[in-house]
C-alpha cells in the first residue's frame, strides 16, 4: 500500500522542498518564523484557509502547553489532520442484495474514465463481476477510451453512439447489470464544470435514472478530484454535492508533486470522505485512501 | 465571494481612513495581509504571493491616498496595476513563419491538449492557415482517435502511425506537411508528470529532431500551489515559448496564472473558455488581474477617479463657490471635469453596490447631455460675460442662443441655475445655516458630484470645510448618501406638489 505514493514522492522530496527541511527538527522555537514556515508547508499543500484554522489550533496547545516543541507540533499536526480525514463513512457503499452502482462524476480531465479501469481492477481482484456504462457521450472518442480498457481488464460494456442522452445510456446499462446479475456497475460521465447549469442537470437526469429500476441506486456517487486542483475544488464538491449527493471522492494524480490538500479543506466545509487515491495511469495505480501517510506525505519536507 | 477582498479592506482601513493622508508602512499592514490572504485563496503560489506582497508594500509606502477613494480602494488599485504589469504584455501571438511552422502542445495529464490542439487548429485556420495535426499521444488510450474526430469535425487532416515512438511520429508528420499543403502544424503529446524522467526526455528528442517553433505549456487554470513546480520543468526542460490556460470558463480566480508567469517568465498567449472548438481566446493580462482580485469594478474607479479628477482645482472651486468669487468659468470647469469622468450613471454603476442604489432612484439618464448643452452655451459667452453674468441683457442672450444653437430659454435657465448655485453657496458660505429644503443638495450633487448634500447639517460643511474636504468626490459612502437624501427629497417634493394639487382642485 502507498508504495508507489512514497516512490513518487521520495524521487521529489529533495528537489522540492529543500528550503523546508528540518521545519520540525529540533531545536526551533515556535516563534514566527516557525509559524511563517509552517504557514508555507500547510499553504502549499493546497489546503487555503484551512491553514489558518490549523495554526489557530497550533498555537492554542501551545499555549495550553500541550505542545512543547518543534517536533512536537509535527505529531500534533498529524494526529490532528489524520483524525479529521478519517471520520465519517469512508468504505465503499455496497447495496445490499444485487448490483452495486458506482456514478463517477467531475469536472474535465480529472481522470474520471482512468480512475473507472482502476476501479475495475479494484473490483475484480476481490472476485467481483463488474460492468461498465459509457456515460461520456460528449467528448470525442471518450466511448473508445472506455471500450478499450473494457477489453484490456475483459469486462463487459454498455455503450450509445457519440451525442446520444447519456441518462439512456445509464438506463440500459442498469437493465444490463440487472439480467446479467453482475456485482458492481460503474457509470462514467462526461467531464463537466460544476458551474455549467445545464451540464449539471443532466448529471442530476443521470443519477435519478439510475434509481428507476433499483431503487436505493447509485449506492457510491464518487467525485474524482485532480490533486494538482486548488482551491477550486471546493467549489466542485460543493456544486457537485448539491447535485448529486456525491458519497466519496478520488483524489487522482498524487503521483505528482501535488500534495492534494485542497481534500482537507472540503473535509472541513462540504465533509466528503475521500475514498481513493491514484497513483498512476495504470489499472493498478489505485490505493485505499489511508488518512496516516497521506498526511505525511503532505507535512513531510 | 469575489467581492469580499474589498469589503474587508475597505474594513482594515475604516480607522485609517479617518485620518487621510499617506501610505505608510504601519498603516498597510493589514491590508496587506488580507491581500496575501486573497492571493492564497485564489491559488497564487505562496511564495510568489510573499514576493509579490512585499514588492507592493514598496510601491505603495508613501503614495498619498486619493480624495475620492478609501484608503483600501487605493492599495487595491496599486495591487491590480501591478498584477497586470507581471501578467505580462498584451496579447503575445503565435510565431507564424512564412514558410512552415511547428507548434507543440506540452502539459500534464488532463490539462486539455488534445481539445487545445483542435482549438487552436481552428483559430489558424480563420486566420488563412492549412493546419495539419499529429497524433502523438501513444499514452491514453483512444487519444489518437479523439484527435482523429476533431479533425474531421475541422475538415482538417490529421496525421497518425500505428506503432512508431512520439519523435519519430512527430519527425514523420512535419515532413509530410508540405506535400498535403499545410503550413502550419500541430503536435498533440501524450499528458505527463513533470517529474517523469523517461517522458519529459522523450518530449526532448522531439524538439531535438523537429524544427519546433512554438511550444505550449497547457496549464489547468485551476491548478493551485503545485503550478509552480510542473512550470518551472516544464520550462527548464523544454524552454517553452508560451502557456495556454484552459478551463477558465468555470468559476476558478485563476492565480496559477500569476505563478506561472512568474516562473517561466514566458507570456500566457491564449485562454481556453469552454468546450468547444471556437473557444480558446486572446489572453488579456489586465483581465486576469481582475479575475485574480474579483474586484475590476473598484480598480476602474480608481483609475478614473485618479485619471481625472483635479481634486486641487474641486477645493479650488469649491472656496470660490463659498466666497461668492464663482463665475461661469468655474462652472464649465465643473461640467468639463465631469464630462471626463465619463458618463455620470456609469460612474456610479461602478461603485459596488450602488447599481441596487442607483436602480431605485433612476439618476437622470440625460444629465450628460445635458452637461453637454451647458457647455455650449457657456462657451458662446465673451470671457467678460462669463466673469460678469449679470451683464448679459436679453440682446446677448439672443446671440448666446445663436452662437450654441440652443433656445433663449435653455440660456436663460442656464443663468437661473447659476444664480441659484451662486445664491445658495452664497448663504452656505456667510451664515453657515439653514439651507432652503434641500435645494443645495440638488444643486450641489448636479455640479459637484458627489458633494455632499446642502441640506445635511452646517456643522458637518463646516467641518468638512475645515478639513478641506468639501469634495469628497465619488467617495462611495458620500454618493450613496446623496442618492438617497436626493430619493427622499424627490418624493417629498412629489407628495407637495401632489396636496397643492389638490388644494387647488379643492379651492375650485
Ligand atoms: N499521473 C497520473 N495521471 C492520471 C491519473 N489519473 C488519470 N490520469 C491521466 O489524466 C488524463 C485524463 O484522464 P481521463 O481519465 O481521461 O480523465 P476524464 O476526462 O476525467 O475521464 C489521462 O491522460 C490519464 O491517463 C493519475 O492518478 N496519475
Ligand atoms: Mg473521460
Amino acid at each position: 500500500m502507498f508504495k508507489k505514493l512514497w516512490k513518487g514522492l521520495a524521487k521529489t522530496r529533495e528537489k522540492l522542498t529543500s528550503g523546508l527541511k528540518g521545519l520540525f527538527s529540533g531545536g526551533r522555537q515556535l516563534d514566527d518564523d516557525f509559524i511563517e514556515d509552517l504557514e508555507e508547508v500547510l499553504y502549499s499543500s493546497d489546503m487555503g484557509a484551512t491553514a489558518v484554522k490549523i495554526i489557530e489550533r497550533v498555537q492554542k496547545a501551545y499555549k495550553k502547553r500541550e505542545i512543547e516543541s518543534t517536533e512536537q507540533v509535527f505529531e500534533f499536526l498529524k494526529k490532528d489532520l489524520a483524525e479529521r480525514l478519517s471520520g465519517g463513512d469512508t468504505s465503499l457503499r455496497r447495496a445490499a442484495s444485487g448490483p452495486t452502482v458506482v456514478l463517477v462524476a467531475g469536472v474535465n480531465g480529472s481522470g474520471k474514465t482512468t480512475s473507472i479501469a482502476k476501479l475495475t481492477k479494484h473490483f475484480k481482484e476481490q472476485g467481483l463481476s463488474v460492468l461498465l456504462a459509457a456515460g461520456d457521450t460528449f467528448r470525442a472518442a471518450a466511448v473508445e477510451q472506455l471500450t478499450i480498457w473494457a477489453d484490456r481488464l475483459d469486462v463487459p460494456i454498455v455503450k450509445g453512439e457519440t451525442g446520444s442522452d447519456p441518462a439512456a445510456v445509464a438506463y440500459d446499462a442498469v437493465e444490463a447489470a440487472l439480467a446479467r446479475q453482475v456485482d458492481i456497475l460503474l457509470v462514467d460521465t462526461a467531464g463537466r464544470l460544476h458551474t455549467q447549469k445545464n451540464l449539471m442537470t443532466e448529471l442530476e437526469k443521470i443519477r435519478n435514472v439510475l434509481s428507476k429500476k433499483i431503487a436505493d441506486a447509485p449506492h457510491e456517487v464518487l467525485l474524482v478530484l485532480d490533486a494538482t486542483t486548488g482551491q477550486n475544488a471546493v467549489q466542485q464538491a460543493k456544486l457537485f454535492s448539491e447535485t448529486i449527493q456525491v458519497t466519496g471522492l478520488v483524489l487522482s494524480k498524487l503521483d505528482g508533486t501535488a500534495k492534494g490538500g485542497a481534500v482537507i479543506s472540503i473535509r472541513d466545509q462540504v465533509d466528503i470522505p475521500v475514498k481513493f487515491i491514484g497513483v498512476g495511469e495504470q489499472p493498478d495505480d489505485l490505493e485505499v485512501f489511508e488518512p496516516a501517510p497521506f498526511v505525511d506525505a503532505l507535512l513531510e519536507s | 465571494m469575489f467581492e469580499s477582498i474589498s469589503k474587508s479592506l475597505d474594513s482594515v482601513f475604516s480607522r485609517f481612513r479617518k485620518k487621510g493622508g499617506v501610505l505608510t508602512e504601519e498603516n498597510i499592514q493589514e491590508g496587506l495581509r488580507e491581500i496575501r490572504q486573497a492571493l492564497l485563496e485564489a491559488d497564487v503560489n505562496f511564495k510568489v504571493a510573499k514576493g509579490f506582497v512585499k514588492s507592493i508594500q514598496e510601491q505603495a509606502v508613501g503614495a498619498e491616498v486619493l480624495k475620492s477613494v478609501s484608503p483600501g480602494q487605493q492599495l487595491i488599485k496599486i495591487v491590480h496595476d501591478e498584477l497586470a504589469v507581471l501578467m505580462g504584455e498584451k496579447a503575445a501571438p503565435i510565431q507564424l513563419n512564412p514558410g512552415l511552422t511547428v507548434i507543440m502542445m506540452v502539459g500534464l495529464q488532463g490539462s486539455g491538449k488534445t481539445t487545445t490542439c483542435g482549438k487552436l487548429a481552428k483559430l489558424l485556420s480563420k486566420q488563412g492557415r492549412k493546419p495539419l495535426l499529429v497524433a502523438a499521444d501513444i499514452q491514453r488510450p483512444a487519444a489518437i482517435e479523439q484527435l482523429r474526430v476533431l479533425g474531421k469535425q475541422l475538415e482538417m487532416p490529421v496525421y497518425t502511425e500505428e506503432g512508431g515512438r512520439p519523435p519519430d511520429i512527430c519527425q514523420n508528420g512535419v515532413r509530410q506537411a508540405s506535400s498535403q499543403g499545410c503550413d502550419v502544424v500541430i503536435l498533440d503529446t501524450a499528458g505527463r508528470l513533470h517529474i517523469d524522467d523517461a517522458l519529459m526526455q522523450e518530449l526532448e528528442t522531439v524538439r531535438k529532431k523537429v524544427a519546433v517553433d512554438e511550444i505550449l505549456l497547457v496549464c489547468d487554470a485551476m491548478t493551485g500551489q503545485d503550478a509552480v513546480n510542473s512550470a518551472k520543468e516544464f520550462n527548464q526542460r523544454l524552454e517553452v515559448s508560451g502557456v495556454i490556460l484552459t478551463k477558465l470558463d468555470g468559476d476558478t480566480r485563476g492565480g496559477a496564472a500569476l505563478s506561472i508567469r512568474q516562473v517561466t517568465g514566458k507570456p500566457i498567449k491564449f485562454v481556453g473558455v469552454g468546450e468547444k472548438l471556437d473557444k480558446l481566446e486572446v489572453f488579456h493580462p489586465d483581465r486576469m488581474a481582475d479575475r485574480i482580485l474579483g474586484m475590476g469594478d473598484v480598480v476602474s474607479l480608481v483609475e478614473k477617479a485618479q485619471e481625472h479628477i483635479d481634486q486641487e482645482q474641486a477645493e479650488e472651486t469649491a472656496a470660490k463657490l463659498l466666497n461668492n468669487t464663482f463665475t461661469l468659468d468655474d462652472m464649465l470647469d465643473q461640467f468639463r471635469m465631469v464630462k471626463k469622468m465619463g458618463s455620470v450613471k456609469s460612474l456610479l454603476d461602478m461603485v459596488p453596490g450602488m447599481k441596487q442604489l442607483t436602480g431605485g432612484v433612476a439618476m437622470p439618464e440625460d444629465m450628460d447631455k445635458q452637461f453637454g448643452r451647458m457647455e455650449a452655451i457657456i462657451q458662446s459667452m465673451t470671457p467678460r460675460e462669463r466673469t460678469h453674468p449679470d451683464l448679459i441683457e436679453p440682446s446677448r442672450r439672443h446671440r448666446i442662443a445663436r452662437g450654441s444653437g440652443l433656445a433663449i430659454a435653455d440660456v436663460n435657465g442656464l443663468l437661473k441655475e447659476f444664480k441659484q448655485v451662486r445664491k445658495m453657496f452664497q448663504q452656505l458660505g456667510g451664515a453657515g445655516g439653514k439651507m432652503p429644503g434641500g435645494l443645495g443638495g440638488k444643486l450641489a450633487g448636479k455640479f459637484l458630484p458627489g458633494m455632499p448634500g446642502g441640506a445635511k447639517k452646517a456643522k458637518q460643511v463646516k467641518q468638512l470645510k475645515k478639513q478641506g474636504k468639501l469634495l469628497q468626490v465619488a467617495d462611495p459612502a458620500v454618493l450613496r448618501d446623496e442618492m438617497k437624501r436626493a430619493e427622499k427629497q424627490r418624493k417629498l417634493e412629489k407628495r407637495k406638489r401632489k396636496d397643492k394639487a389638490k388644494q387647488r382642485r379643492g379651492n375650485r
